[in-house]
């Protein structure tokens, strides 16, 4: 069989023709637009009566190239510190969140704490949960006491446990219960129900903002520098005492941008395919 | 008697959809409800499958009291089979899942074993060739017809439907109608929720009229749909009548 090549009548020739000069006017309007924005934008910057002093305190290329390899191998340390720690903060979201879907009476004082604790953890500021297990914790002189790095992870992941608990909750509760009735008339017990057509829809429905949440974390990681680790903060932070000059802060905001934009680029992705896949119809 | 319904009551707070309702089904034997949209048939099917607890009354499954509070309902659900308006198909598992979920998982038989028995019903409804689809990707005659396969591969003692044909576009409803003839032939127990009172006509052994949380009327379905005693049968028929569904 052969494909017959449609010929575009007068009037549909005309209409892209039209369409085709629109398409070209908009890009040409919004390179001018971005243009005149960019320019107003460098003079007033560099026009400020400040900017000399600004440059060589924010911008000093030398300074940048002298900390960047003490830099780097501090972000190593976040690197690793954020793997580990989002693994772990996912597992103990899940746990959380299953814990609280519980029913039935044994469970009360499980369900009790486990909603005591997202409620908590939701609320504290990470930077006194940090404190809390990094000085505290020590302080009790107990044997075998891990780490200050360890310590500041543990805090990392309790608090964004906490997040991540409410996350897949609301997944949970997001999946109709005509799948929980489905499921039970076939004769699967809550907990089959639960783990074979909840749960895997409550993950798949929460897999953006789990995300979100773990672009979040991953600067966060940079706080744990405040319990003393020499992370990248902690290492440009050194290096901004010892040269009274804030470039290597800005390096160091650089990388963890820099660090970020693959997991934000599949957070979008993973956005955008589950809202065309809900525009697709269920 | 496969199921017996004794005195059957349930409220939503002050709403009384099930008011002493009473009604057996024997073995093979077809029973269409029909009746106005609220007077109960939905609510009555949860209660046989225990999805919905009940005020008052007793139902039995094959004799045994399943409204026993000491029951496992899980065990009593693995005896029934339950198909909704709407499918209620599992939207992250294939066809073939959805069909094989409960025979592997409640009924523990081998996964082949399983996905054997689920392509020979496929293939019987003519679906082999979905077993590997997504339930978005069928059509909604599609669909129910899975969900309808997927309740009897556990061998149910009693099919319940209920409104199987009313989420379909009308030149859908066709193909899941031949298939629920086709189970009547096999010798399935089964009562059905429905308003298409052509198809009761033609499948049911019995019709009952559900009216105010009560069977109102039963008898064979030229009775009750042709000759019907209860002024609100008359009633409830004219409608449908008036509405072009008879």
């Amino acid at each position: 069989m052969t494909v017959q090549l449609h010929q575009p009548s007068e009037i549909q020739r005309g209409r892209i023709a039209y369409r085709r000069k629109q398409a070209i006017r908009s890009v040409l309007l919004a390179a001018l637009s971005t243009a005149v924005i960019g320019a107003v934008l460098v003079v007033l910057v560099t026009g400020a009566p400040g900017w000399d002093r600004v440059k060589q305190s924010f911008f000093d290329p030398d300074v940048a190239r002298e900390y960047l390899p003490a830099i780097l191998e501090g972000l190593w340390l976040n690197i690793r510190l954020f793997v580990v720690c989002a693994v772990c903060a996912l597992a103990l979201g899940l746990v959380i969140a299953i814990l609280r879907t519980l029913r039935g009476p044994v469970f009360f004082p499980v369900r009790a704490l486990a909603t005591a604790y997202t409620y908590s953890f939701r609320g504290l500021p990470l930077i006194i949960v940090i404190y809390l297990f990094a000085f505290g914790i020590p302080g009790l002189r107990l044997q075998g006491t891990p780490s200050v790095t360890v310590l500041g992870g543990a805090a990392l992941v309790i608090t964004y446990g906490a997040y991540l608990a409410e996350v897949i909750r609301s997944g949970i509760e997001s999946v109709h219960p005509s799948q929980v009735a489905a499921a039970r008339s076939l004769g699967l017990s809550y907990r089959q129900a639960m783990r074979h057509v909840v749960l895997p829809q409550a993950v798949r429905r929460s897999a953006p903002p789990l995300l979100n949440d773990t672009v979040a974390m991953q600067k966060d990681v940079g706080l744990i520098s405040l319990a003393g680790p020499i992370d990248a903060i902690r290492a440009a932070q050194i290096g901004v005492a010892s040269d009274a000059n804030f470039t290597p802060y800005v390096v160091a905001g650089v990388l963890f941008v820099l660090l970020a934009l693959p997991l934000i680029g599949v957070t979008d992705f993973v956005t955008l395919r589950a809202a065309r896949r809900q525009n697709a119809g269920t | 008697m496969v199921l017996s319904c004794q005195d059957v009551r349930k409220t939503f707070g002050a709403n009384v959809v099930l008011d002493g309702l009473t009604l057996d089904v024997g073995e093979h034997e077809v029973v269409a409800l029909i009746g106005a949209s609220g007077s109960g048939k939905s609510t009555l099917l949860r209660c046989v499958n225990l999805l919905a607890e009940i005020d008052d009354g007793t139902i039995r499954l094959d004799g045994e009291d399943i409204t026993d509070p000491r029951i496992n309902p899980d065990a009593v659900r693995q005896k029934i089979g339950l198909v909704f308006q709407s499918y209620n198909l599992f939207p992250h598992m294939t066809v073939l899942d959805n069909i094989t979920l409960a025979p592997v998982r409640v009924h523990k038989r081998p996964v082949a074993e399983a996905r054997e028995q689920a392509h020979e019903w496929l293939k019987r409804v003519g679906l082999a060739d979905k077993a590997g689809a997504y339930p978005d990707r069928l059509s909604g005659g599609q669909q129910q017809r899975v969900a309808i396969v997927r309740a009897l591969v556990n061998n149910p003692r009693l099919l319940l439907l209920d409104e199987v044909t009313s989420a379909l576009d009308p030149e859908l409803v066709g193909e899941v109608l031949t298939m629920i003839r086709d189970l009547k032939g096999d010798g399935m127990t089964m009562v059905l929720a429905t308003h298409e009172m052509g198809f009761a006509r033609q499948v049911a052994d019995r019709v009952a009229f559900l009216d105010k949380g009560k069977v109102l009327e039963e008898g064979p379905p030229a009775q009750v749909l042709g000759e019907p005693v209860e002024p609100r049968t008359r009633q409830f028929l004219a409608r449908i009548i008036e509405a072009g569904r008879l």
